[in-house]
């Protein structure tokens, strides 16, 4: 072998060393996985999953339940995950979370009287911000051009003009 | 006219101030129950009598030492405490703010307001008693929810927890977090004095 592809070889080596070493943490978590699912079936696991993604955990407000791993968390999850192993619907178990907690676990809360402002407010909001805009654009499109005041050059107190005032329109 | 067009954004500027102001003044861990105005979940559970778990309820976990053979604690359920206003009191060993309120709960018991139901949510039933011998025991009796499901059919997601419950069964009160004098005598008491209100 010649020297010089031993002294690339070992480059080589050292290289990928450090990469191994520097990836070491990133791949911690894939392979440490925190808890085995409680259930072995993976269809089931998912649906339970994608449920309680949809419900607000109410020890942490601004998390899942699926996310969670706040003690109560847990045990709707494990809730969840009996009432559809019993066959029961997506719908029965909002209904079960719902009946309990109130419209407040669901992270998409159905649309009635105390949440129309909610749904569509923004979209009010929108439009009418939209609206004001074009309104205000249109009316200052029309203004004649004299309405406006000339571009003056500003005087100093001491009746000088500074340099850059007098470079006209930038 | 002008000079109302010149107030509108302060009109704007007030509606919103006052609008977050009251978003300030508003405690956004304090979900409104469901359950008020709605008969009390069903249960039946076991009870806490002198560090043993007496009764067999619907709660069948496997940690809690059973004990029929006494003649107290029968386990409790719903039905047996229709007819009588009565507060339940979700409560734990390992809770920091159940400590906290607890001599609020002696004090309405040794005051006779209202019988006091206590619920003791996923403890371990040594700690429990402990807990009580110590601080002292205000609770008519004791419902020991082991695994935490009676705890979920009434919403409970912060303990403590306190539920006035009226003769008909129905939930007329929840407070979560420990409870306050201030609440004790603004809502409980007159709430407890209506209740009890014959007729």
């Amino acid at each position: 072998m010649h020297p010089a592809d031993r002294t690339f070889h070992r480059w080589a080596l050292t290289l990928l060393a450090a990469w191994v070493l520097l990836m070491a943490p990133a791949l911690a978590p894939a392979l440490a996985r925190e808890a085995a699912p409680a259930s072995a079936d993976p269809v089931l696991e998912n649906r339970v999953m994608r449920l309680s993604s949809e419900l607000r955990c109410l020890v942490c407000q601004n998390e899942t339940i699926a996310a969670s791993h706040a003690d109560l968390a847990v045990d709707l999850r494990n809730q969840v995950r009996e009432m559809l192993r019993e066959g029961q619907s997506e719908a029965d178990v909002t209904r079960y979370m719902t009946e309990r907690y109130g419209d407040f676990i669901l992270y998409r809360p159905p649309v009635k009287s105390t949440t129309v402002v909610l749904w569509y407010g923004p979209a009010v909001l929108l439009v009418a911000g939209l609206g004001g805009l074009w309104w205000i654009l249109r009316r200052r499109n029309r203004l004649a051009a004299d309405q406006f005041d000339d571009d003056e050059p500003v005087a100093a107190p001491d009746g000088s003009v500074r340099a850059d005032d007098l470079q006209g329109p930038r | 006219m002008k000079l109302l067009r010149a107030l509108i954004p302060l009109a704007l500027f007030a509606a919103v101030a006052v609008f977050l102001a009251m978003g300030l003044g508003l405690n956004p861990s304090e979900v409104p129950s469901p359950l008020i105005g709605k008969p009390a979940p069903a249960f039946a559970l076991p009870q806490l009598v002198d560090g043993t778990v007496t009764g067999t309820g619907t709660s069948t976990s496997s940690n809690t030492t059973t004990n029929t053979s006494t003649s107290t604690g029968q386990p409790l359920s719903r039905e047996d405490l229709l007819g009588k206003v009565w507060m339940l009191n979700v409560w734990a060993s390992w809770c920091a703010p159940c400590r906290e309120e607890h001599p609020l709960v002696v004090d309405i018991a040794q005051r006779k307001l209202v019988p006091v139901y206590g619920l003791n949510y996923k403890d371990a039933p040594a700690a429990a008693t402990q807990w009580l011998r110590q601080l002292g025991n205000p609770y008519t009796g004791v419902l020991v929810d082991a695994d935490g499901r009676v705890g979920i059919d009434f919403g409970v997601y912060g303990v403590p927890e306190t539920f006035i419950i009226d003769r008909q069964g129905i939930v007329r009160f929840k407070h979560v977090g420990p409870l306050n004098a201030g609440v004790v005598r603004d809502k409980i008491e007159p709430l407890l004095r209506t209740l009890n209100a014959p007729g």
